[in-house]
């Protein structure tokens, strides 16, 4: 394999902020051309390790940095990028406006003098870069043009044509479909085989011990240990990052002699899905799994009022509905969680009490229709107890939390409005792995009360191990159904990946 | 990387802790403006003897009105995240409105029924503009910036041609009374301000439609996903904005005895100083009335403190841009003490 000689070696790195310290003592290793992985939940220190070592940060004194043989009390981003370090962002810093080559070999323009642009050789250069990769893109295009997965491999190149010897890459599989992961993956043994390392950031534990050699797992600040990949499971590697054992065990029941409380027939919306039938019975957790563009968050958007069905009926306890706004759709008892939280889900800047508020405005009014303070103020701290959110202040912006949190008061928001049917849209999506178990004991507490509920997830154990059935979408149709019950995973996850 | 945040939020310990520590709380803004406020009269105060007098007090009192109403009207859209640069010639045009009804009941002759009617013809007219405005913003998508300029530009062409460019005048007595009367040695038209505050706070702070503001500010789509009318915010934002600048029209005619389109044209910038002055931040989502209310007072009195002293409005309004930047820099200042983070 790689030859074992290390290029970056830290020691004793400790960065406090305030009263609490991010990361203590920590050390961390990696060799030429190797693929590692950091892994650890939020709040873990990841982030701040990172930002330590691309001079964003700088550590408390007594850290030591070695680069190649060469010693640092800490770096500035100028030098670490010298060094050779880059990071592709999860949002990847790209210029939507510009082209291909342009965003490649953007770096060339910051440097070169005479500092004039040169089309000719940024051309000749992002062509080069893209053959070190075994990629061809049409140069002339626009980046905005192009797939989250397409843009991603622009990002690498871009991360070539500054010299990189080490590469990291935050969450880059977030929004990858498993065809683009894969492609993602050869990407990466490229890179290793030209002796560039590439170190990985992600939560998603199966394609970090695919690639990676080695795995450095972080908990509170502290580094739990380095491990080979090789003898490492799932499991494992959960349980050394919340330091708590999990039990999966499926939890499926029977509940076909519920009533039906939402029926779905022969739903179809021109482009994105067709001929979608099911019903969800009262207390339970229905899963529809699939791969990004099955059709299952436009699935979700039509049952949620936000756009309206070419053909089909929607019905709910047995009443037909016809949404034509989500307003319609939330009196008729419908909740539902995005997938995407930072966008739609919540609203990010604004205070957690206003978040969980802004369903239920109706029900804090007083006489004038004056909106009551302290209404307000009991239903959020009535919310925040009952779903047990970790809150310091209600009136702190809501993005001060932490994925699973946020992810609790996104819930709260739609419970507080006592659904009939609560859609949830990847619920895991950025929330830690020991984060979980919490939303999804919530979730099935939920059904348990008499809820009927649907699980989008592509997340194929998530449906397994939580719902009562699983449907799986291809291509905007019901393909496949499944109960947890009598059928193995392995079998779905080869269904679904096919 | 959606690493807690707390984590980053380091923050410098530093002597002067209690100061910082109450400009870091909500009321922060209210207690630096104060400051700030009190330092301005004093300052005066200490230069002229004419200063801490209640013809100072008056003639404040007297100026801040129109000004203020005005900036009511431009604080709401900014806080959904948008602008309204048509304020002060819908002011104007409401003002017309009101001119020509008086004068069709009689001019100087017009009765005390006359008054009300026209001032009822200046409220609609002030909420039809921004009515038009709002429906065109919340269902088109349209850049407010763009959708408010537009009606700037229209109100003041059309007033301009109806009005030939010259003044309208020629209204009852008491019109004017109303303008420079004083009810408890307080000028009528600040109370009239002061009641523009009271009822714009009540509506920030607790209805729904003050409360959407703020969230359509922040995240206009978030908020529609939570089951909100955004289009029905949106659009009643902006005919509330045109009622205000009604308002100020009303006020502008019963202090001058006229109206003229381009009258008060200069305010305009001026409301979107006193408004960031106050703490609204540009983007949306942030802001209260109070400070915006003591940063138009500290406005006023450096202006009213210089005209005093004879130095001229243009040095007044040469230190207000002045003023903005200093107050823009100190709050970079604080918020770097304080660790240098965003809290967002």
């Amino acid at each position: 394999m790689q030859s074992k000689q290390p290029i970056l070696q830290l020691t004793h790195v400790s960065k406090v902020f305030g009263g609490s310290r991010a990361l203590r003592d920590v050390a961390f290793e990696l060799t030429r051309g190797e693929v590692h992985c950091i892994a650890g939940e939020n709040g873990s220190g990841k982030s701040t390790l990172i930002k330590i070592i691309t001079g964003v940060y700088t550590p408390e004194p007594g850290a030591e940095i070695v680069f190649e043989g060469r010693r640092f009390d800490s770096l500035t981003p100028v030098t670490a990028r010298q060094l050779g370090v880059q990071v592709i962002w999860q949002d990847l810093a790209l210029f939507p406006e510009m082209t291909v080559a342009e965003n490649i070999a953007f770096e060339m323009n910051l440097s070169r003098r005479p500092r004039w642009v040169r089309y000719d050789t940024m051309r000749a250069q992002a062509q080069e870069t893209l053959q070190r990769l075994g990629f061809a893109l049409d140069l002339d295009k626009p980046l905005r043009d192009l797939t989250i997965a397409q843009r991603q491999i622009v990002a690498i190149c871009r991360a070539l044509v500054a010299e990189a010897k080490i590469v990291f890459m935050d969450e880059p599989t977030a929004s990858l479909t498993q065809t683009e992961t894969t492609a993602l993956m050869d990407v990466v043994r490229r890179l290793s085989e030209q002796d560039i390392a590439v170190v990985f950031v992600s939560h998603r534990l199966a394609e970090v011990l695919e690639i990676s050699e080695r795995v450095t797992v972080l908990r509170d600040g502290l580094r739990v240990g380095v491990f080979p990949t090789g003898e490492m499971t799932q499991t494992r590697l959960t349980e050394l990052m919340t330091g708590k054992t999990i039990n999966h065990e499926v939890r499926a029941q029977d509940r076909s002699d519920a009533p039906v409380v939402l029926e779905v027939r022969g739903l179809s919306r021109d482009a994105e899905y067709e001929d979608v039938s099911f019903e969800i019975r009262r207390g339970e957790i229905l899963g529809i799994t699939g791969l990004l563009g099955a059709g299952r968050t436009e699935l979700a958007s039509t049952l949620f009022g936000l756009t309206q069905p070419d053909s089909g009926a929607i019905r709910l306890d047995g009443r037909a509905l016809a949404l034509r706004s989500n307003q319609q759709a939330i009196e008729a008892g419908i909740a539902y969680v995005s997938e995407d939280r930072l966008a739609l889900g919540l609203i990010q800047r604004q205070a957690i009490a206003d978040n969980i508020a802004i369903t239920v405005l109706d029900e804090l009014e007083e006489r004038l229709r004056l909106l009551s303070g302290k209404r307000k103020s009991n239903l959020v701290q009535d919310w925040i107890s009952r779903l047990s959110i970790k809150v310091d202040k209600a009136e702190d912006a809501v993005s001060t939390l932490s994925g699973g949190n946020q992810q609790r008061v996104v819930l709260a928001k739609w419970l507080a409005t006592n659904p009939k049917v609560l859609i949830l849209d990847s619920p895991t999506v950025g929330v830690d792995v020991g984060a979980r178990a919490g939303i999804f004991e919530i979730v099935r507490g939920l059904a348990e009360s008499g809820m009927a509920i649907l699980m989008i997830s592509d997340e194929i154990p998530e449906t397994y191990y939580n719902a009562d059935r699983i449907l799986h979408m291809r291509g905007g149709r019901i393909v496949g159904s499944y109960a947890p019950v009598a059928a193995d995973i392995a079998d779905i996850e080869l269904a679904v990946n096919a | 990387m959606t690493e807690r945040v707390s984590e980053q939020s380091g923050q410098t310990v530093i002597g002067g802790a209690t100061l910082l520590d109450l400009l870091r709380r909500q009321q922060g803004e209210v207690v630096g403006l104060g400051l700030i406020l009190a330092v301005v009269v004093l300052l005066f105060g200490l230069t002229t003897p004419r200063f801490l007098t209640i013809g100072t007090f008056q003639s404040i009192t007297f100026q801040l009105p129109v000004l203020g109403i005005l900036t009511l009207a431009m604080l709401m859209p900014i806080l959904s995240g948008g602008f309204n640069l048509a304020v002060t010639f819908t002011a104007n045009m409401a003002g017309l409105v009101m001119a020509w009804v008086l004068q069709s009941q009689g001019g100087p002759d017009a009765g005390v029924f006359a008054f009300v009617l026209a001032v009822l013809a200046a409220l609609a007219t002030g909420a039809a503009a921004g009515w038009v405005m709002g429906i065109i913003i919340a269902y088109t998508g349209a850049h407010p910036i763009l959708v408010s300029l537009s009606m700037m530009i229209f109100l003041r062409g059309l007033g301009e041609f109806l009005t030939r460019g010259g003044d309208v005048s020629g209204f009852p007595d008491f019109v004017g009374s109303i303008g420079h009367g004083t009810v408890l040695s307080i000028p009528a038209p600040m109370l009239i301000f002061i009641g523009c505050v009271i009822i714009w706070r009540i509506l920030l702070t607790r209805t729904q439609l003050g409360f959407t503001t703020y969230m359509v500010g922040s995240n206009l789509v978030a908020t529609e996903y939570s089951g909100i009318n955004t289009k029905r915010t949106l659009t009643l934002i902006y005919t509330l904005s045109g009622v205000m600048c009604a308002i100020a029209g009303i006020v502008m005619l019963t202090r001058f005895n006229s109206v003229r389109v381009g009258h008060g044209e200069a305010f305009l910038l001026i409301t979107v100083l006193a408004c960031f002055l106050g703490g609204v931040d540009p983007f949306g989502g942030f802001g209260r009335v109070v400070p915006v209310l003591l940063a138009l007072i500290i406005l006023q009195v450096i202006s009213s403190g210089l005209n005093l002293l004879g130095a001229s409005q243009h040095l007044a309004t040469a230190l207000w841009g002045g003023f903005l930047i200093a107050v823009m820099v100190t709050r970079w200042l604080l918020w770097f003490l304080r660790g240098g983070k965003r809290d967002s």
